[in-house]
């Protein structure tokens, strides 16, 4: 399996060729078989590497399967090659086994829509990019993923076409998304100019061997970061995330909550050399990821739209994970992104049994007393929000303590860590807050739908349950692999993950954590997200909806900004996609003619708007002669 | 003259004879055809599609077949020779024509077979339509070649004129007889330009030869006849490529003119237009590089600005891909500007796989064409997932191409191109690339959009096999050559050899 | 003998002229005559160099540019003819079916 890494991605392609050509005319259990198979072999096919993988190279060293050369000149080219190493192994197993979960409950989820094919072939074609993305070797390669599961994303969240506003939502994401990406590319010509390589190993070890200028590893750092702020949806450009929730709920759960969303995290952790050796590109991603944090979870605070509350908190638990790899914690900031896959994938999916229970409804006003009707939803649901909430033993508490801690404790700049541990603590407030506000909302208390959707609520099929269980039990247990050194319990994916940080000369390697602050540290966070629990409690549990009018009445204008987001989309689109649009209205009707040359362009300019119907002889050729030689007279003047 | 000189222009005279055969081809058939159909923009037109037009893009195709083995045939013969330069070194067979030959070739038979369900429908004679194709194919087969000046500008001249021709041959629709008159006047005046400029660099150099001229202007301190010179051909090539701030015709002839010729004006004709400027800039002008690059680099820039800007507000496809491909021609100046081996490269490789995905695009749009002028809309494309699932995916990876996002073909020659610009220390114009093919992905992802995330029209689809076959090509090469760039690179390597060695020689004057 | 540069201080002028003659006249005929007037202003100055070097080159040239001019020619009115058969006029400011 080793010299055929290929075929990891492989597999979910071949599901999506066949669905694509023959999905159309077969029926829908044959599609759904394929599928299912796509993403099953690949599972299998990666456990099965990842196992012969750790019995060759114990130690974590770096395995690269290089498929072909892609492209070579001189002494600058770029391979086609697949590596196995301690994260991007993690990034296998999370990727492959949750994409099946999901593939298993999409199913039952889809089963009556129309799109059944083209959804499926969507998805395995994403399961296929992103393990390009988890399996390359280089940037480069990275970089083919990362597009693919863009274009893949864009399409799912575009899915349901006939609504008005899931293509929107699927051209803010790709717009977005590209403001992100140009940095990632920007960053890759960087160090094809500067290294001669996109290999990740090759530029770590030239980075790490010195000579290198401070400001261009810096500088290539904030850019790739600019593209991890993209897809990863931190502040600025985190907006596209709750819109993506256009999309199919299974969607949310594999593309916006556990996978792609985490591929910036896996970025960063994956240049962790380069991020050492530039202290001040670290210190923006967790200053970035700290007030991402906070900010997201304040939004979360009052949303309706149940996937909402669940798109705020992964943007904000997206922010924890920039607050690990950034403080230099890059084990704890993956360990957060695996434990995140597992209870967040559990609570969309869960999400999407209650909508699907709901008959299509998410707002919860709509919603309560769910907790008889639906149990196994119920119960895992509630799982997942202990999970989630911090609250002590589950996954969620070892994972968001070993991050606080870290940022605590980092020492890199210690006092602005100390505020990112604020940010973090103050944001685990509002989550354990959030979640348990979700919690009550949906499935306690009293129905308030209406007579019809009472009569339809029904708990799902076993093809969604059993994922749920597993997951929800995942979201338990998985804190068990990284269980803190005061415990004196083997920290599983610590250890394993510590080969993927090398130790590099002039850089902190692995950040040590008193037991004392990790203590006082891992006390506090229990204390406040019980806090953020029992304040929910009260608030909700029983008196339902009458707080938040309670609230409203109480400070109406916060309360608004709140619940419109801090009316951010606005802010855009009155600052980026005017002037854009406005600029290029400008070019356009310049360059073609509707102005009589350059003297009317000046014209244009001095004149204004109100002279610029004259100005209207569109298409003539002889305006088209006149720039034809006033370009040759600028030639020659920008010549002399 | 000798007879390897013959030789060495077999393919050209091949060309030559039968796209003068193919003007008989009417004469052919039993039942002769009224008077005036052998002139091009003649008065009359038949009332009903004669059979006889069927064999016509046979006949093409068995001409280009012919063709391109001659061309093999003689590019093996002359192997082992760097340069065969013949009449009185007037015309090279040379790796670096051998590689654009064959590509104008395949262009010119996926033009043909884009332009079948057109003259079909249109009812004009295809000899004569195939017959101006074989032409402008020899033009530019003498423009690849050419290491004289007068050869250039004589190829350039018959492909131009040729073009003028096809743009007005819808000479019923006032739209392709309009684009044809103002591309004619333009390209006259451009040719003029052009003339001035060739004039004055004889001047300079006394001679119209590549080689000379190369000799003299390496002992040659800067003048300012010389200057002008080379400033205004290189506005006369600027305006072949479709550079801002020359690029004025491209969105009105582009509309006008029939699609499949717009295939043709966007692709063949354009890469011929980048051969000679290669050639002469490369070969001849490398010496005042620091003189044109600044100057080049301008054009470049604003090329890349003005064409993607202005495309992101087109609802018209066709118009769409004009200002986009003036946004490339912005791109492929980068080669011309870095003037090194991995600049030259860059401009073969981008070429040829810009070239593949715009006939791509044109045989999907030609798909949807129906009644002469539609299908030319953004909104024609919606629901085209569900009409066409294959061709809509196609069509992504085409655009894919175009905006440079790996896997596919475009990514490579991006690379190549910007990594030329930032060796040769132009990082603020690679930056401008950048940024500027960031921008026209968003005007691609419009077409994506509609494709994919609309609602479809119940119009139907000609798909016929022409167009399947040009589609399926198109896609093959886009994919295999961004999957599997190797071949293409160490081809590409070969080719542009010489001419980068030339590029690399030190100047002795100053 | 005259000097050469005389001969390309006239080149120069004439198409300058014809220049002037391209953006400012709307009959397409005339315009097709002042570009071809540019077109001679090179010929003029090919002369006057090929005569300085006393070379066969620009003479050939000459001859070159002076048949594709006619071949020009009559592409250029063969359009114009298609041009006047739509609109009845050749005034190239009358068509602009298609702008921005």
């Amino acid at each position: 399996m080793l010299n055929a890494l290929w075929l990891i991605p492989a597999a979910p392609f071949a599901g999506f060729v066949v669905n694509g050509l023959f999905g159309k005319r077969a029926g829908k259990s044959f599609v759904s078989a394929v599928a299912i198979l796509g993403s099953l072999l690949a599972a299998i096919f990666g456990t099965v590497a990842v196992f012969q993988y750790h019995a060759l190279y114990p130690h974590g060293e770096r395995y690269v399967d290089l498929v072909y050369n892609w492209f070579s000149s001189g002494n600058v080219g770029a391979d086609v090659a697949f590596q196995l190493d301690p994260l991007s192994v993690v990034m296998l197993l999370v990727v492959t086994w949750v994409g099946f979960l999901i593939h298993v409950y999409s199913v039952g989820y889809m089963h009556d829509d129309t799109g059944y094919f083209r959804y499926f072939a969507y998805l395995n074609l994403f399961l296929s990019e992103m393990l390009i993305l988890v399996l390359g070797s280089s940037y480069l390669v990275m970089f083919v993923g990362w597009e693919g599961v863009g274009l893949c994303s864009y399409l799912l969240i575009g899915f349901y076409y006939k609504t008005d506003y899931a293509p929107a939502a699927g051209t803010k994401a790709f717009v977005l998304n590209r403001i992100g990406d140009f940095g990632f590319l920007i960053a890759m010509f960087l160090m094809f100019a500067y290294f001669g390589s996109v290999d990740f190993a090759r530029v770590s070890q030239l980075a790490a061997g010195g000579g290198v200028e401070p400001w261009l590893l810096t500088a290539i750092c904030l850019l790739l970061f600019l593209g991890a702020t993209g897809k990863s949806a931190q502040i600025p450009l985190y907006v596209w995330l709750p819109d993506a929730m256009a999309g199919p709920t299974p969607v949310s759960a594999l593309i916006h909550a556990a996978t792609m969303v985490t591929a910036g995290v896996y970025m960063v952790a994956r240049s962790n050399v380069l991020y050492r050796l530039a202290p001040d590109a670290m210190m923006v991603v967790a200053v970035i990821g700290g007030a991402t944090a906070l900010f997201a979870a304040t939004i979360a605070l009052r949303q309706w739209d149940i996937k909402k509350v669940l798109a705020y908190s992964t943007i904000s638990q997206l922010g924890f994970m920039f607050i690990g790899v950034g403080v230099g914690a890059f084990s704890a900031g993956v360990f957060h992104l695996v434990t995140h896959a597992f209870f967040k994938a559990c609570l969309f999916l869960g999400s999407g049994s209650v909508i699907h229970a709901m008959s299509g409804e998410q707002d919860m006003r709509s919603m309560g007393g769910l907790k008889t009707k639906i149990p196994h939803t119920y119960r895992t649901f509630a799982i997942a929000t202990y999970a989630i909430a911090g609250l002590p033993l589950a996954s969620g508490f070892f994972s968001k303590d070993e991050i606080l801690a870290s940022a605590w404790a980092t020492p890199y700049f210690p006092t602005v860590g100390k505020i990112v541990w604020a940010l973090g603590t103050i944001a685990a407030f509002c989550t354990a807050f959030y979640m348990y506000r979700l919690l009550y909302l949906t499935f306690d208390g009293k129905f308030r739908g209406t007579h019809e959707q009472e009569h339809h609520l029904h708990e799902s099929p076993s093809s969604m349950v059993v994922p749920l269980w597993i997951l929800a039990i995942l979201a338990i247990f998985g804190g068990l692999l990284g269980l803190p050194e005061i415990f004196h319990a083997p920290n599983f994916i610590g250890s394993w993950l510590a080969g993927a940080v090398p130790e590099i000369p002039g850089a902190h390697h692995l950040i040590e954590i008193p037991a004392g602050s990790e203590w006082t540290v891992m006390i506090v966070s229990t204390l406040i997200a019980l806090a953020g629990w029992w304040v929910a409690r009260s608030m909700y549990k029983d008196k339902q909806l009458d707080t938040d009018r309670a609230i409203e009445q109480r400070v109406p204008g916060l309360a608004r900004a709140v619940e419109n987001k801090w009316y951010v989309d606005e802010f855009y689109g009155a600052t980026v996609v005017g002037p854009l649009k406005q600029l290029s209205i400008f070019f356009w009707r310049i360059v073609d003619g509707i102005i009589d040359g350059i003297a009317a362009m000046l014209g244009y300019i001095v004149a204004g708007i109100g002279d610029l119907l004259r100005f209207f002889q569109t298409g003539n050729v002889r305006n088209y002669a006149l720039m034809l030689f006033a370009g040759v007279v600028v030639f020659i003047w920008i010549f002399t | 003259m000798n007879w390897n000189d013959v030789a060495v222009l077999l393919p050209e005279i091949i060309v030559t004879i039968g796209a003068s055969l193919l003007l008989l081809g009417p004469f052919l058939r039993r039942k002769p055809r009224p008077a005036g159909m052998s002139l091009g923009l003649g008065a009359g037109q038949p009332a009903e599609v004669s059979t006889g037009d069927e064999s016509a893009k046979w006949w093409m195709l068995a001409l280009l077949v012919i063709t391109a083995i001659s061309l093999i045939g003689v590019s093996w013969a002359a192997e082992g020779l760097a340069l065969s330069a013949g009449f009185s070194q007037m015309f090279a067979l040379d790796a670096f024509s051998i590689f654009f030959k064959l590509l104008f070739i395949v262009v010119i038979a996926m033009v043909a077979l884009l332009s079948d369900d057109f003259l079909r429908e249109s009812r004009y004679s295809a000899w004569e339509y195939y017959s101006l194709l074989g032409f402008a194919l020899c033009g530019m087969m003498f423009m690849a070649s050419g290491v004289n000046l007068i050869t250039i500008w004589v190829g350039l001249e018959l492909m131009s004129l040729s073009s003028y021709i096809l743009a007005g041959y819808y000479k019923n629709e006032e739209k392709s007889t309009e684009a044809a008159m103002k591309y004619f006047i333009l390209g006259a005046v451009s040719s003029a330009i052009l003339l001035y400029g060739i004039s004055l660099i004889y001047g300079v150099c006394g001679s119209l030869n590549l080689m000379d001229i190369e000799k003299s202007l390496s002992t040659l301190i800067s003048n300012d006849a010389l200057m002008f010179g080379i400033m205004l051909l290189a506005a006369g090539l600027c305006f072949k490529v479709a550079a801002a701030p020359f690029h004025v015709w491209t969105p009105d002839v582009y509309v006008g003119a029939p699609t499949p010729i717009t295939a043709f004006l966007s692709t063949a004709s354009k890469a011929a237009a980048f051969a000679i400027f290669a050639r002469i800039f490369y070969s001849a002008l490398h010496d005042f590089h620091l003189d044109w690059s600044n100057v080049l680099a301008t054009v470049s820039a604003l090329s890349m600005i003005v064409g993607n800007l202005a495309a992101i507000t087109q609802t018209n496809i066709k118009r769409l891909l004009a200002y986009s491909s003036i946004g490339h021609a912005g791109y492929v100046l980068l080669g011309i500007i870095s003037l090194s081996d991995w600049g030259i490269r860059g401009i073969l490789i981008y070429t040829t796989v810009y070239v593949f995905a715009t006939l791509g695009i044109w045989a999907t749009i030609l798909m949807m064409r129906r009644h002469e002028y539609a299908g030319e809309e953004i909104d024609d494309f919606e629901g085209l997932s569900k009409r066409a699932p294959f061709w809509a995916f196609a069509m992504v990876i085409f655009l894919l191409s175009l905006g440079g996002i790996p896997p596919t073909a475009g990514f490579i020659g991006k690379y190549y191109l910007f990594s030329a610009a930032i060796e040769a220390g132009y990082g603020w114009l690679a930056i401008i690339a950048v940024v500027m093919s960031a921008v026209s992905i968003f005007y691609y992802f419009k077409i994506v959009v509609a494709m994919y995330l609309r609602e479809g029209k119940e119009a139907d689809m000609v798909i016929t096999r022409p167009l399947q076959v040009v589609g399926a090509v198109a896609l093959a090469v886009t994919l295999i050559f961004g999957v599997l760039p190797a071949p293409l690179i160490t081809q590409v390597e070969q080719s542009s050899h010489w001419m980068a060695t030339r590029a690399a020689v030190p100047h002795v004057g100053r | 003998m005259i000097p050469t540069t005389w001969f390309l201080i006239l080149g120069a002028i004439l198409f300058s002229i014809g220049v002037c003659g391209v953006l400012t006249r709307r009959n397409g005929i005339t315009i097709f005559m002042s570009i071809e007037l540019m077109v001679n202003a090179v010929n003029l100055t090919f002369l006057a160099y090929a005569r300085q070097f006393n070379q066969l080159h620009g003479l050939i040239f000459v001859f070159f540019i002076m048949a594709i001019a006619a071949a020009e020619a009559a592409v250029g009115l063969a359009i114009f003819i298609s041009l006047f058969h739509h609109r009845e006029t050749i005034d190239v400011d009358e068509a602009n079916l298609m702008h921005w």
